[in-house]
């Protein structure tokens, strides 16, 4: 079961205070998009990056990454 | 993860240019983020080795361990981990994996 947007917009912001963070979840099946947006993923690789994401959403989250689809970038990558 | 399963993996992944660790096999996976990596890495045509960890428990969790990221797929370049299924397509959409696999074309 995806979880709710609210809950995964708080545990991210936990971890990485200044992510501006989008999450669009499929009702139909239990798949959600994630776009976090972070001055700390500068410097970082992509697979850092998501490392960071990853850890933030914790243990009771690892089921739901299997149906995550993720997209960092910083700031600037955004503009 | 026993010794035995991390060092299959880490002759797997030193002696295959391009690896893909994905759940079930090109021709017929079984998971659609494992199909789409296949898909991409097809499109360039390119000689490259999957593993199918659904047949192997050990090498299904090893692998998760041995990269220390928590999904299925993963691709590996030159022995190294390049990503799941989200930056692998990243990386096609953006001109950066045909970079990466050019020196490994026919």
């Amino acid at each position: 079961m995806a979880p709710k947007p609210e809950e995964v917009v708080d545990m991210i912001r936990q971890s990485i205070p200044d992510a501006v963070v989008e999450v669009n979840v499929y009702s139909g099946d239990d798949h959600f998009e994630l776009r976090v947006i972070s001055s700390s993923f500068s410097g970082k690789t992509r697979i850092q990056q998501h490392k960071m994401v990853y850890a933030a959403l914790g243990e009771q989250m690892k089921q739901a990454i299997h149906a995550l689809a993720l997209k960092t970038s910083t700031p600037k990558e955004n503009t | 993860m026993s010794d035995s399963v991390s060092q299959q993996i880490e002759q797997v992944v030193k002696n295959n240019d391009v690896v893909l660790f994905m759940k079930g096999t090109p021709d017929f996976p079984q998971c659609g983020f494992s199909q789409r990596v296949a898909a991409i890495l097809n499109s360039y045509e390119i000689p490259f080795s999957a593993v199918n960890v659904l047949l192997s428990n050990d090498v299904r969790e090893g692998i998760k361990a041995y990269s220390d990221w928590p999904t299925i797929p993963q691709l590996y370049v030159n022995a190294e981990f390049v990503g799941g299924c989200d930056i692998v397509s990243e990386m096609h959409d953006g001109g950066e994996l045909e970079e990466l696999l050019a020196p490994y074309k026919k």
